[in-house]
């Protein structure tokens, strides 16, 4: 089992003509993502790598059955796709694009409220259900069936903790990246709830970063609530300084807030193993699940 | 992106935001004719600088006549605001703006800002005005109120009426301040902006409601539509390195340290300052290429790490889609066009990742490369202890 994506998600390619869409259509197809349709105004009716394309992303679900989308169109034009997709009633729309202004999100996630659909992102690497299905840009090579969850607001830090794992032999139910802007769709306890609620992962491993408060947040609710399964974090921005923005527009530290330090305080005070550095974050979640006995199970066989 | 005080309030003048008349002079002789302008009868002279604090560091000064407002330009003019946000080496100032003083009755702290949590715009504000927001936010939170706005509904009157009597103004004045953050608002909304602020506001003896202070902040990701925010800023504000970055789409931020770093990615990139850090170095800069590092934003960043504080350079990119190869031979012609004096060590993983490692070997070039972070991590501290 997985969360959010797996081997019958039916997905739309919103953007499917532009240079990045294409792309990363034929590594999802290749990966075995059911890509069944892409949508770009204008351009219905053609073909791409095999997909039909449509107009809408209302008449895409219509002819192909499709539950899900990607969104690779640009910022200015962004949050317009995730409304678009949200209208058409899908349960999960994930948004790759990086840059959309603060203001769109707001109104897109206000809009939101009661709908049916789930957004992941925007500014996020999408997520990947090893051996089943990939949705995004994350490189398929380093990620290995098996039942570790990971959950990150980095992109290529992702893959970082993932290759750790997977060279310890250690496997990934799921690994969903929710993206490094402020508003965003989903956030650290959503997706820790849908890892508690999967029966095939055993442990979780947690990236944040400095800006806002989703990890203080997330560790008081895995205190209350994951005492199941074994929880491994990575703050990263220890030593960004105040007042800068680094690189993601979340991550900055304002008003003393949203600090590295303060993070790693709160996980730690409600009993989650933080790795001291970002080269020992698989290190640690293997520290984490011997003390809870279950590394063997863990371990990919 | 930041905009001067003076710009911020030509904003609220053409917003209907209730401000003073001000006029800009970048040497004394002008202030003075600026001061002339105004005809009343004392002056305040304050630096335009982007930065905040600029009163407790000198950078605003009262004249009572037009000598006055002659030495208070010329002092300063040219001086260096230095204080916890400026750093050690502060801000120059290169000009000031010119206004009437008032006679104030009471201070109001009044601001529009982003609140992620509840994904709106909030009004803030405290009738204990003047001093530093996060200052009340420490000492007295209580005497700060919050009021987050619909963002389908926008801001009613009610709110700002409640707002009004929370932070005790009365009377006629409650209507001016309702049009006066209606219109706060609007701008807020229509420019795309991450902060509006006006501290102090306040209540003149004359009854009249005043933005002595403004600053307006924008949403970087927004300035695509509305080249006319763009036209204002001022390079001369900017850390010349950080312009020259934002030109390559490359998300730069200079630091203190001897290690330049190059990643792609912000969380990796911030994970490689830290771990420089955890082993006893320390990063000279925030660098993310960005998921796709082609050969021309390699050797745009590149220049940017050439830098005489730079003792050693650490590359780590985690390839992921991008192949290694490809990014292998941009940072060898980087290198070889900037000139590379001090060593390299370079994280390649992803990929092909054989490929771009044989690529940097037979570059002839003293580069070391290294299989994970860690090790080069170790390696580049090496070089500049």
């Amino acid at each position: 089992m997985s969360i959010l994506i797996n081997k019958d998600t039916k997905l739309i390619v919103q953007g499917i003509t532009g240079g990045q869409g294409q792309f990363h259509t034929a590594q999802m197809i290749e990966y075995g993502t059911k890509v069944v349709a892409g949508v770009t105004p204008g351009k219905g009716g053609m073909e791409v790598l095999g997909v039909p394309v449509f107009n809408t992303v209302k008449e895409a679900k219509e002819a192909t059955g499709a539950n899900t989308s990607v969104i690779y169109v640009p910022a200015p034009f962004a949050a317009d796709g995730i409304l678009e997709a949200v209208d058409a009633e899908l349960d999960l729309v994930v948004c790759i694009t990086e840059g959309i202004p603060v203001l769109d999100m707001m109104r897109v996630k206000n809009y939101m409220v009661g709908k049916k659909t789930r957004l992941i992102g925007p500014n996020c690497p999408g997520l990947i259900s090893p051996g089943e299905c990939k949705v995004g840009i994350l490189p398929a090579r380093i990620h290995k069936k098996g039942h570790i969850g990971v959950v990150s607001r980095s992109g290529t830090l992702t893959y970082e903790a993932v290759d750790q794992l997977t060279k310890n032999g250690l496997g990934q139910s799921t690994a969903v990246g929710i993206g490094g802007d402020p508003i965003k769709g989903t956030g650290f306890i959503d997706v820790l709830e849908m890892f508690k609620n999967d029966p095939e992962t055993y442990a979780v491993v947690m990236i944040g970063e400095i800006g806002g408060s989703g990890e203080e947040d997330a560790a008081e609710w895995i205190q209350k609530n994951m005492k199941n399964k074994p929880v491994a974090a990575f703050i990263t921005g220890r030593t960004a300084p105040a007042g800068k923005r680094m690189g993601h527009a979340g991550a900055i530290i304002s008003g003393g807030k949203g600090t590295a330090a303060g993070k790693v305080a709160m996980l730690e005070s409600c009993g989650v193993k933080v790795a001291p550095t970002p080269d020992r974050i698989g290190e640690t979640l293997i520290e984490a699940i011997k003390e809870a006995g279950i590394y063997d199970k863990c371990l990919i066989k | 992106m930041k905009i001067h005080e003076y710009q911020a309030k030509e904003l609220f003048a053409s917003y209907g935001v209730a401000t003073q008349e001000g006029y800009v002079a970048y040497t004394k002789e002008e202030a003075v004719e600026c001061a002339k302008k105004l005809g009343v009868e004392a002056y305040v002279v304050k630096a335009q600088a982007h930065c905040g604090g600029r009163g407790k560091a000198g950078g605003v000064k009262l004249a009572r006549t037009l000598a006055e407002v002659e030495a208070a330009a010329d002092k300063i003019i040219g001086m260096r605001l230095i204080n916890k946000q400026t750093g050690a080496e502060g801000k120059l100032v290169r000009k000031v703006l010119v206004t009437g003083a008032v006679n104030i009755k009471k201070e109001f702290y009044l601001s529009l800002a982003i609140d992620n949590e509840t994904a709106s715009i909030v009004i803030i504000a405290s009738g204990a005005g003047g001093t530093e927001i996060e200052e009340i936010a420490a000492t007295k939170p209580e005497l700060i109120i919050k009021q987050p706005v619909s963002p389908i509904n926008g801001l009613r009157d009610y709110q700002a009426r409640y707002v009004a009597a929370k932070i005790g103004i009365e009377g006629a004045n409650v209507k001016e301040f309702t049009v006066m953050l209606k219109n706060m608002y609007k701008l807020f909304v229509e420019k795309d902006c991450s902060l509006v602020e006006i501290n102090p506001l306040v209540l003149t003896d004359e009854g009249k409601l005043l933005a002595i202070d403004g600053k307006v902040n924008f949403d970087d990701n927004a300035l695509f539509r509305h080249p006319d925010i763009v036209a204002l800023r001022d390079p001369d504000e900017e850390n010349p390195k950080e312009c020259e970055a934002a030109k390559h789409d490359l998300n730069y931020v200079s630091l203190d340290g001897t290690i330049g770093c190059m990643v792609n990615g912000a969380g990796l990139a911030m994970a490689t300052m830290d771990i420089i850090h955890a082993f006893g170095g320390e990063p000279a800069n925030f660098l993310d290429v960005g998921g796709t590092a082609t050969t021309e934003r390699v050797t745009a960043a590149f220049k940017l790490l050439s830098d005489k504080n730079v003792k050693a350079i650490l590359v780590n990119i985690f390839g992921g889609i991008v192949k290694c190869d490809v990014i292998a031979e941009g940072i060898v012609i980087a290198a070889k066009e900037v000139g590379l004096s001090v060593p390299l060590v370079v994280r390649l993983d992803g990929t092909n990742v054989e490929k771009g490692k044989s690529i940097l070997k037979e570059s002839g070039l003293k580069i070391y490369a290294c299989d994970d972070l860690r090790s080069a991590a170790k390696k580049a501290v090496e070089f500049v202890h």
